[in-house]
């Protein structure tokens, strides 16, 4: 039943509003994982984030691909939790919990087992309007639960003219969605966070909006 | 509607065996050498046929639908040209408004308002457009985003909009009927580009405007025009209200007008460091890519057309 609703708001709701109402730039979109075990490592800027990498899959494989999102956010009300658990399909993260790291990314290593593509932003929330945060090294932890899982950076540009944060009227603009390569899993933490934020970087210079 | 046009109709397949042509003849380039990498003409050539498939599809189905799809090309570019430009967070309320425009501006059109039509955006939408950034209160940058917002909403909404306004206009020429004038000037406009292309490719020496776009040259500049003021002569009667003396004259101002809309569009891309404005045409660009001597040609040869039959 879910899943049918899902895929009926996707194809109603979400096809359309990127198509038509925001327009995207995409750039290598062949670079895209197709399965999982795979992470989409993404920048943060606009609750659309989320909506424009999901819509870049058909319908029959959008319910393999699972944003990571915070808990203490998305499961504040009933209506909220329904609608980021059925139909965003997100896996809830508890980001302000005290608990082991094995806890914490429990179902994020279920949903990798499932070969599940999992949508991460390694800045952890969606910041300030165009700007880049301090990359997390969560992500790297991750990536590091099931073997041979891959990580693809993306960039996103410009939907935070369409809707900011803490704006709730929508305006359209292009964006632009650029797809990297995939990003080689090291055994330091921290040159994997530098790679991807290089990454980022050179992604960033293909970006059409302003 | 358009069935009683004979003209029209013929325009239409004339220009679909134009494109047959052109996709048979790179099927056989690949054919004759196959290392040759054809993707890019590929993609060019689809997407030409999918615009057409559109363009003819509205204007057969009718006036409504016709103008429907012009609000909605003006939708498409307006959005891509405030999505490249440096607004700002406080501009998006405003921009909010200059989406409202669309449809206003091609009511006007609609329902055959001229004088409405012709005023709606370049007084109404301009007084408004600063008032509605007071009240955001915003001071810093005001005069460059007011500057800008205007700038974009001319060119994508007002001069785009003109294109709708040839399919309203009482019909003079009985053969060719509304969509005549439509058909005339897109193809004038595109063929423009293509012969100011092929003749700089053959003899361009003389760059005209090195800085604004290095490629165009005086021989491409005045053998397209040569030929579009002599396609002009032969075409305007067939399917305009035009004699072919009066085509010349619109074969020169759809050249002319075409050759800068085209370097308009260019020095927007350069000051931005961007190479197209968009990626929805494969092969193309984005819309403003495709629309650049549109934007100028549509408006200019409306009021040529206007002042001589209206």
């Amino acid at each position: 039943m879910n899943k049918y609703l899902k895929i009926l708001f996707f194809a109603l709701v979400v096809k359309p509003l990127t198509l038509i109402m925001l327009g995207l730039n995409i750039r290598n979109r062949h670079q895209l994982p197709k399965g999982g075990p795979a992470i989409i490592a993404a920048n943060h800027n606009s609750h659309l984030d989320t909506i424009v990498l999901m819509s870049l899959y058909p319908l029959s494989q959008i319910h393999k691909v699972r944003p990571v999102a915070a808990a203490d956010y998305f499961l504040k009300n009933k209506f909220l939790k329904w609608f980021s658990l059925n139909i965003m399909g997100i896996i809830p993260l508890e980001r302000k919990a005290r608990k082991s790291k094995d806890e914490l990314f429990f179902d994020c290593k279920k949903a990798l087992e499932n070969e599940d593509i999992l949508i991460l932003y390694p800045e952890g929330s969606r910041g300030e309007p165009g700007q880049m945060a301090e990359l997390k090294k969560g992500i790297y932890y991750v990536s590091t639960l099931v073997p041979k899982t891959i990580v693809t950076p993306v960039i996103m540009h410009g939907l935070d003219k369409s809707l900011p944060k803490g704006e709730a009227l929508f305006v359209p603009f292009n964006c632009d969605v650029i797809i990297g390569r995939n990003i080689e899993v090291v055994d330091d933490a921290q040159t994997f966070i530098d790679n991807l934020k290089d990454e980022f970087e050179d992604l960033s210079k293909f970006c059409l909006t302003h | 509607m358009i069935s009683q046009y004979p003209h029209s109709i013929k325009a239409m397949i004339l220009i679909m065996a134009l494109l047959i042509i052109a996709s048979l003849s790179r099927i056989l380039l690949k054919i004759k050498k196959p290392s040759n990498d054809l993707t890019e003409l590929k993609l060019r050539t689809q997407s030409w046929w999918w615009m057409i498939a559109l363009i003819f599809a509205s204007l057969y189905i009718g006036k409504t639908t016709t103008i429907y799809f012009f609000a909605f090309l003006s939708f498409l570019a307006l959005k891509e040209f405030l999505s490249i430009t440096p607004v700002r967070q406080a501009d998006r309320r405003v921009i909010f408004w200059l989406y409202l425009a669309i449809p206003i501006q091609y009511y006007f059109i609609s329902i055959n308002w001229y004088d409405m039509a012709i005023i709606f955006i370049p007084v109404y939408i301009f007084l408004f457009i600063p008032i509605r950034m007071v009240l955001i209160g915003k001071t810093e940058g005001f005069i460059r985003s007011a500057g800008l917002m205007n700038f974009a909403v001319m060119l994508t909404v007002f001069c785009i909009s003109h294109l709708a306004y040839f399919i309203v206009l009482e019909p003079k020429n009985t053969q060719a009927g509304p969509a005549g004038l439509v058909l005339f000037l897109l193809f004038m406009t595109q063929f423009n580009d293509v012969s100011q292309y092929i003749w700089g490719k053959s003899f361009g020496k003389n760059k005209i405007v090195p800085k604004v776009s290095p490629n165009k040259t005086w021989e491409g500049f005045l053998g397209g025009v040569s030929t579009i003021v002599l396609v002009g002569y032969f075409l305007a009667p067939y399917l305009t209200p035009l004699s072919s003396r009066q085509g010349l004259i619109a074969g020169l101002i759809i050249s002319l007008s075409g050759f800068f809309g085209d370097l308009v569009v260019s020095s927007v891309k350069r000051d931005l460091h961007i190479k197209d404005t968009g990626n929805l045409i494969p092969g193309h660009g984005g819309i403003l890519d495709r629309m650049d001597s549109l934007i100028y040609t549509a408006p200019l040869f409306f009021h040529f057309i206007y002042y001589l039959y209206y």
